[in-house]
């Protein structure tokens, strides 16, 4: 049985705006699933709807197999964090992370006993007399992860729970959520639009744009096997290279560019003269010396990245490519002529 | 650093003209605070000496004091019923969307906009109409109404000020819509309500347009007594009571509004 799951959810804010447009989701148990998609795209609301902040206007979500739309918010069991964390602020550490327990029929003595013991697993014991104020913002947010995980909810809630913090703060609490998360084995829908969170945290990327879902898949799969256009260009740096099929068999084809070819893979059929996209993530791209019989491209541009540089390179043809390459060797110079390499099996035709 | 001769004169009058302003607008009540304290039997100048007689006297009338009740007991009603009612029809503007919303809240401003005269004579003659007749009720129930939107409007703006947030993570707790409105909401929007009372109460206190409609004859609050007081004669009395009305009405709003400010946790 499925901790979530949402069949041809719809939503709509008044008549013109369709914030999440017939989804079907699935949160499997125990499973990490973040919501990726750029601003305004329905993450939120497909959060709030499963949190019952907003009811659906057609379809169906169920949790633990029970259809649960018509359950009011305060009989879901749910634990929801926020990005603003939403720490009362008239009330210590300890009543916060308690308040959930009051309405649980857990008495007094087990209450403050199963608060200190949330306050241990965020790694804050003692902080339980003071206000929310007194405390950092990744410590607050920590009494947030604390509080909604001290009532055992079924299924975790998380709204981009990173994006007030600073940069080092932000890398330490994935870390952090992603340990605790794991630890209990808690289903947990997490909501961001930060690339790096989700790769990084997820056993499942939903990949979503304009309300409806573009891509489901574990990281790996929805980085290397982008099924659209939108998925590769929102994951990564995508180079998209435009081309007429020369040749094609079984998954090969040979997209012609300019006076040269590219070798490419396709997962469906494609006919010689066909003007097809091809999509190449850019550090799988490799840049060599002239001479080797690649792609001949000149340097346009560098940007250094401290370990890494991205690089602009223009082919003969006019076409423009993004390379990452790892600075082990001095970076390359505008101006320099190189020669690209791309492993076939990357060279993916939409 | 090159003002010409003419800006500056410009800015000289405009800094003289705002003064007179002020003290056009300041001196009478510096005036009348200042006679309250005249030593002499009249209540003009020439001041001869200190004394707190006309303040005596006020606490000995036996009148003044009645309508002194009068306005408090008037105040603090229609405070209380306003500020319940306000509270709650400012949780219904804010937080749930309804048809009738941006009706409701017109018609809850409207006292503010309408000339006093105008809301004194209009319920007057609609209760009138239903066959009520002037009494302490009728006063309460208007005054109700004049101090309603002050209420509303203060609690609205912390309201939106506040994050739903707060209220939404306890009912995700598990706390049902009545123990999150006691829990979460209540003790962060207090300040507000507070605020909105006092404001109520100042509002209540001072006015006299309205009230001079809905009166039953014989019942005086203190303004009206005031204004009673004035047609017959002009006693240096009226200056002590004018002073305690300035006090009251200029403090409780200050008070409201720093409570408001330095209380409200949580945006
Ligand atoms: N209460 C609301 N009333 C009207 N429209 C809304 C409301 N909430 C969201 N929307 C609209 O629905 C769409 C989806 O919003 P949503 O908040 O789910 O986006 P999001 O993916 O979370 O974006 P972000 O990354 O900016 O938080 C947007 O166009 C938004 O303007
Ligand atoms: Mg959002």
């Amino acid at each position: 049985m499925h901790a979530v799951e949402l069949s041809q959810v719809t939503k709509r804010f008044g008549h013109n705006i369709l914030a999440v447009d017939n989804i079907d989701l699935t949160v499997p148990a125990g499973s990490f699933v973040t919501l990726l998609g750029p601003s305004g795209c329905g993450k939120t609301t497909t959060l709030r709807m499963v949190a019952g902040l907003e009811s659906p206007s057609a379809g169906e979500i169920r949790i633990k197999g029970q259809r649960i739309n018509d359950v009011p918010i305060h009989r879901r069991n749910l634990g929801i964090v926020f990005q603003n964390y939403a720490l009362f602020p008239h009330k210590t550490i300890a009543a916060n992370v308690g308040f959930g327990l009051k309405y649980r029929n857990v008495t007094a003595d087990e209450i403050s006993k199963r608060v200190a013991r949330a306050l241990d697993m965020v790694r804050l014991p003692g902080v339980e007399d003071r206000y929310p104020q007194q405390l950092s913002g990744g410590q607050q947010q920590r009494i947030a992860l604390a509080r909604a995980l001290v009532i055992e909810p079924d299924v975790l809630l998380l709204d981009e729970p990173l994006s007030a913090l600073d940069a080092n703060l932000r890398e330490e609490m994935r870390v952090e959520i992603k340990n605790i998360q794991r630890r209990i084995g808690i289903a947990t829908v997490f909501v961001t639009h930060d690339q790096g969170e989700a790769l990084a945290m997820s056993d499942h990327v939903v990949v979503m744009n304009k309300g409806k879902i573009e891509q489901v898949g574990a990281p790996r799969e929805v980085y290397e096997h982008p099924h659209s256009a939108f998925v590769a260009s929102f994951l990564g740096n995508a180079n998209f290279i435009t081309g007429q099929v020369r040749a094609s068999a079984d998954g090969h084809a040979q997209v012609g560019l300019g006076m040269h070819v590219l070798n490419a893979t396709t997962n469906r059929r494609v006919q010689v003269g066909e003007t097809v996209t091809v999509v190449v993530r850019a550090e799988k791209i490799d840049l060599l010396p002239a001479g080797q019989g690649g792609l001949p491209g000149t340097v346009a541009d560098v940007d250094y990245l401290g370990a890494l540089a991205r690089y602009q390179i223009v082919l003969a043809d006019g076409t423009k490519l993004l390379g990452l390459a790892s600075l082990k060797d001095k970076p390359l110079t505008v101006g320099q002529t190189v020669e690209l390499r791309i492993d076939p099996k990357h060279c993916r035709i939409l | 650093m090159s003002a010409t001769l003419e800006s500056r004169a410009a800015l000289w009058l405009l800094g003289l003209f705002s003064v007179a302003v002020y003290i056009f607008q300041f001196a009478p009540i510096a005036v009348v605070m200042l006679l309250s304290f005249n030593g002499s039997r009249s209540g003009a100048f020439p001041m001869e000496g200190l004394s707190l007689q006309w303040y005596e006297k006020l606490f000995a009338n036996d009148s003044i004091l009645q309508a002194f009740q009068t306005s408090i007991v008037l105040a603090l009603g229609c405070s209380l019923v306003a500020t319940a009612v306000g509270v709650m029809a400012a949780i219904a503007l804010v937080r749930y969307q309804f048809k009738a919303k941006n009706g409701i809240s017109t018609l809850i401003s409207l006292p503010l906009l309408v000339p006093e005269v105008v809301l004194g004579v209009a319920l007057l003659m609609f209760l009138k109409l239903m066959g009520v007749y002037r009494s302490f009720g009728m006063l309460l129930l208007g005054h109700t109404v004049l101090a309603l939107p002050f209420v509303v409007l203060v609690v609205q703006a912390r309201l939106v000020g506040l994050r739903q947030n707060f209220e939404e993570a306890a009912l995700s707790l598990g706390a049902n819509r009545l123990q999150t409105f006691r829990e979460v909401t209540l003790p962060l929007i207090s300040p507000a309500i507070l605020g909105g009372f006092l404001f109520a109460v100042a509002i209540s206190f001072d006015n006299i347009t309205a009230t001079l409609f809905w009166k039953k004859p014989g019942i005086e609050t203190v303004p009206t007594k005031i204004f009673a007081m004035l047609r017959t004669s002009i006693s240096p009395e009226i200056n002590a009571l004018g002073s305690v009305m300035i006090i009251v009405t200029i403090l409780l709003p200050l008070i409201g509004g720093f409570v408001v400010r330095r209380f409200s946790r949580g945006r």
